[in-house]
């Protein structure tokens, strides 16, 4: 059971998601290159926060093209384990792994703060120690985090219960004012059509040790530990 | 102005250069009698512009502390570095980047947090926090200013663009930003203050000199191409800003955090190879500055080509490269033979890396061009030998009343809810939540205390049970009235705040902002703040390590406030024993412990009048900053570690602006718990008890239990702790010898607090 870490240039999340997998979760972990193709035979793959290759152009635009992705998308497809977080949203957005896209933010600016989310489908890989309706605080930090998809798509996650995570208020009400960026239907982590690709915007990595202010956002890795274990 | 490198050297060229006639002479017998090319002319004006050569400020600096038994480098290389212990060390520094951020105000403030960036990671330390300090005109109409919708206008521009300068470099670069302050004062109008702090750990066998050293080595340049801008924005920095200033867009650089961030990755890999011996990144005076003092520092010299410099930009001559300020550059000696390894790095995180020259024997920077010798200078030249000046001191006093104006009336009010809440919502006091809300204050996962609610920013240490605290403060308007004394309390303040979290001061640098200095009252200003912040630095023993001097902070002959600003590091023994701001459960006890005496009703008045009260609510200054026992505050701070050491308080917030309502009503802000108080008058105007300045006070809450363990600490250290009430839920009170003065709520005050700035800056643009 071994995690792997993407770095693309500009990344600035991967130590914190490797730090938290090594010392948090007490896991096996490894960085894995963007120019290389190998995944090093690991069980889960994260694709960190950060600005990969600046996010000039676009948003994860570019990370698309690199020889990693080529192979994380083989794995997903394989059912593979792939959670992004922020940055690696945006990657598995533009790489085609998700649905939708991730638009400048309605404010237009940065936004770095805590924000509540709430737990919509437990019966994944990245929420099964949580429970439907839980309300998670969680950081985020983004320009472009505002979530964006066609009708048909929208209709498609809703059907198959892929909306994961949703803005929301600390009672759990899914109000506008709970939705710190725009996010259609404020949505804040959406999942694949087999349940084995996460994205999501806020930073569960920032919310793993009472030292940094809570623990919510470990109950995403916790969740992992226990769907690796149970494979 | 011409750079033809065959133009002939005029005395309108020398001028141009903002080199004086004697300083002329001084060149020409440094270059043993013959006359400079325009290159090296062009050396010469950058490397002696005040920026670089700090020629006003050196003779005074000297006077500053920067010695302590945790010191590991002082003033004098990229950042100063402090021993924390376990075989580990942080490197920090402040710097200013005032005038390219009037011109340009995004890049100006990008290339301000890069360059200090660069400074820290230059040592070998990986950055892991930043502050800023920011000073604007006023975004509003502010009563007793006569500030012109234009300049309102112009104001709030230079803030938008500053702050999300600030926020795009960082936020890509992955550091986490810690706060800072920002502040509003009609004088900086013209001159907005954007002064940069950074820090970074290092293992302490593992820091890195900027010193060449190895006759023989390649001297490697690495990172961003060498473009025409920043040229000659070492000396833009030197001079006053005047109507043409804004045709000086183009000197400013333009910054690209991502490039900064490879740099970053590559030259920390490359460290860890062993094959560089010196690094030095190019900043101010780019290319020049890097090569002379590098050289200088190894006694020996740098020899570079030209043509080997990778450029952005076709037909650029010796004069243009060297002169470059293009940002993410950096300038390596390493071991011969041991290149490759150094390139394989660069090549990883897809740099440029090229050897540009080698190190040679003679003291002596060599520039050749098309292999042809186009300078060729003593390193002394340009930096020991650079002009030193003792310029003219005369002391001034500021057109301010030093007694209280006849026609303000203390006293006569019996309810001060609403200014608590007008002086809540003021500029100078309010959440900054719209500036800091724009930073990422996370990345890395150490953020204990993050910015809003601390009077200090807090990371733990991976691997270690220590963390650090910092923090930045300036009281420019203090500094107006009395240079000394607001020094004096810059330092106090930044200090008290790291205290205030549980930890040690035990490091300082500085940034100090000024006027024109060859007007004998700024000189004037400029040395009594030495006076101050050495005499503070050395009672609370703290070094300073270094830090930098911006002056001719002057638009159209108006200087700004002399500003200095401190940033102040501290060692926190054990994070889990942090002490935070805010009130955390209703029913504790509220304790104001105090180094200061109160003083008797005149003085009250005449210090009331730098109050944040004076300014916003009367709309008047008058009289001198609040007085300072630098001896009872040491014996404050001390105290402070000790409660925190103990685990005595639930919490501790500094009181200073706005005085003791505001930092109660601060303290209830961040979880809804309020207070109610009664203090004894003492025959003191409400206006004093309430919102005085004075120093050295920290609102304290904890157990009841707890009281007496604290008020015996208290006596331990000579200091008051005087029990002003309790906290409870969502309501606040004070009273004044019983009687009510100040009756709402938390959530009342708490929405004027963090709502004014952003609604201030919608209602100026009108939307």
């Amino acid at each position: 059971m071994k995690f792997g870490v993407l770095i693309f240039p500009g990344s600035n999340c991967d130590h914190d998601a490797f730090w938290t997998i090594q010392q948090v979760a007490k896991q096996p972990v490894t960085f894995l290159w963007h120019e290389s193709h190998d995944l090093q035979n690991c069980d889960a793959i994260i694709v960190p926060g950060g600005f990969s290759y600046g996010d000039y152009l676009r948003t994860g635009a570019i990370a698309k093209f690199s020889p990693v992705m080529e192979s994380v998308r083989k794995f997903a497809d394989g059912g593979g384990l792939v959670l992004g977080i922020c940055n690696g949203f945006q990657i598995l957005c533009e790489s085609g792994l998700l649905p939708g896209a991730l638009t400048r933010n309605v404010g237009l600016k940065y936004v770095c703060k805590p924000v509540h989310v709430r737990v919509e489908n437990n019966d994944t890989p990245f929420t099964n120690a949580c429970r439907v309706g839980d309300v998670l605080t969680i950081p985020i930090g983004h320009m472009d985090g505002n979530y964006f998809c066609d009708d048909s798509t929208l209709a498609e996650l809703k059907r198959d219960q892929r909306i994961i995570f949703r803005y929301a208020t600390p009672s759990g009400e899914i109000t506008e004012d709970a939705n710190p960026n725009g996010s259609l239907e404020n949505i804040a982590g959406i999942c694949s059509p087999g349940r084995n690709v996460l994205g999501m915007m806020p930073h569960p990595e920032r919310a793993s040790e009472s030292e940094l202010g809570g623990t919510d956002g470990f109950r995403i890795f916790e969740s992992l530990v226990g769907a690796m274990a149970a494979r | 102005m011409t750079t033809a490198l065959d133009s002939v050297i005029t005395p309108e060229l020398i001028r141009e250069h903002g080199i004086t006639p004697d300083e002329y002479e001084k060149i020409k017998q440094l270059l043993g009698g013959r006359e400079p090319s325009l290159t090296e002319l062009g050396i010469f004006s950058v490397m002696w512009s005040e920026h670089c050569s700090y020629k006003s400020s050196r003779v005074h600096l000297k006077r500053l502390p920067t010695h302590s038994r945790r010191v590991l480098q002082g003033p004098g290389e990229n950042a100063g570095i402090i021993d924390i212990g376990d075989g580990w060390a942080c490197a920090f520094k402040i710097e200013s980047h005032n005038h390219p951020s009037f011109i340009e105000p995004f890049q100006g403030a990008t290339t301000g947090v890069g360059g200090i960036l660069r400074d820290i990671f230059t040592m070998g330390a990986r950055p892991v926090a930043v502050m800023d300090s920011l000073r604007f005109g006023p975004i509003s109409a502010t009563k007793g200013a006569q500030t012109t919708q234009a300049e309102i206008h112009k104001n709030h521009s230079i803030l938008e663009g500053v702050v999300s300068g600030v926020a795009s470099y960082g936020n890509c670069f992955g550091v986490p930003n810690l706060g800072g302050e920002t502040k509003f004062e009609p004088c900086y109008s013209g001159n907005p203050l954007v002064n940069a702090f950074a820090l970074g750990l290092v293992r302490k066998d593992q820091i890195f000199y900027a010193k060449a050293a190895g006759v023989g080595n390649p001297v490697i340049y690495v990172g961003a191409k060498t473009g025409r801008d920043g040229i000659h924005g070492a000396t833009m920095a030197s001079e006053e800003f005047s109507e043409a200033s804004e045709a000086k867009r183009p000197n400013v650089q333009v910054g690209d955090p991502f490039l900064e961030k490879l740099l970053l990755e590559a030259c920390l890999e490359a460290m860890q190879t062993g094959a560089i011996v010196g690094i030095q990144d190019m900043g101010a005076a780019g290319l020049t500055c890097s090569t002379c003092e590098m050289g200088a520092r190894g006694k020996v010299g740098v020899e570079i080509e030209m043509d080997r410099v990778p450029q952005r930009e076709t037909g650029m001559n010796a004069y243009e490269i060297m002169l470059s300020e293009s940002q993410e550059r950096m300038l390596l000696v390493a071991q011969k033979g041991r290149e490759d390894e150094v390139y394989r790095v660069f090549q990883k995180w897809g740099l440029d890396a090229v050897e540009v020259g080698r190190v040679i024997a003679e003291n002596t920077m060599r520039v050749l061009e098309h292999g042809k010798v186009v300078a060729e200078i003593p390193n002394e030249a340009l930096t020991d030998d650079a002009p030193v000046y003792k310029r003219p001191l005369a002391r001034w006093e500021p057109p301010v009343a030093r007694e209280m104006p006849e026609n303000i009336q203390l006293g006569s009010s019996d309810d001060f809810t609403a200014q608590l809440q007008q002086l809540l919502a003021s500029p100078n006091i309010c959440s900054k939540r719209w500036v800091w809300q724009q930073y990422d204050h996370m990345v890395q996962t150490n953020t204990v205390e993050a910015p809003g609610a601390g009077d200090a920013g807090l990371i733990r240490i991976k691997g270690s049970n220590r963390a650090l605290a910092m923090a930045l403060d300036g009281n420019g308007r203090w500094c107006y009235l009395d240079p000394k004394l607001g020094a004096m309390h810059a330092v106090a303040e930044a200090a008290r705040n790291v205290a205030c979290s549980g930890a040690t001061p035990v490091g300082a640098t500085n940034c100090l902002n000024f006027g024109n200095p060859e007007k004998p009252p700024i000189m004037w200003q400029f040395s009594q703040t030495i006076d101050g912040l050495t005499k503070a630095c050395e009672e609370l023993e703290i070094p300073i390590t270094g830090g930098n001097v911006s002056l001719y902070n002057e638009t159209l002959g108006e200087g700004i406030y002399p500003t200095p600003v401190l940033g102040v590091v501290g060692i926190l023994e054990d994070v889990h024993k942090a002490v935070r701001p805010d009130f955390q459960t209703a029913g504790q006890a509220i304790v104001l412990l105090r180094g200061s005496e109160p003083g008797d009703a005149t003085d009250a008045e005449i210090e009331f009048g730098s109050s944040e009260y004076a300014k916003e609510i009367l709309g008047a200054l008058w009289g001198y900053p609040p007085e300072l026992d630098i001896e009872k505050e040491a014996a404050l701070q001390k105290a402070l570690v000790e409660l925190a050491e103990a685990g005595l308080a639930a919490s501790a917030h500094d009181c200073s602006d706005g005085g003791l309502a505001v930092a109660l009503s601060e303290s209830s802000f961040v979880q809804g718990i309020g207070f109610k108080v009664d203090i004894k008058s003492a025959g003191l105007p409400a206006e004093c008890l309430l919102f005085a300045e004075d120093a050295s006070r920290v609102v304290i809450s904890c157990d009841q239990a707890s009281l007496s363990r604290i008020q015996q600490l208290a006596a331990k250290y000579g200091l008051a702790a005087e029990v002003l009430g309790e906290t409870v839920s969502g309501q606040i009170e004070i009273k004044i010898d019983g009687r009510t003065v100040v009756s709402t709520g938390v959530e009342e005050l708490r929405n004027a607090y963090e709502g004014a700035l952003e609604t201030a800056l919608r209602t100026e643009v009108g939307v």
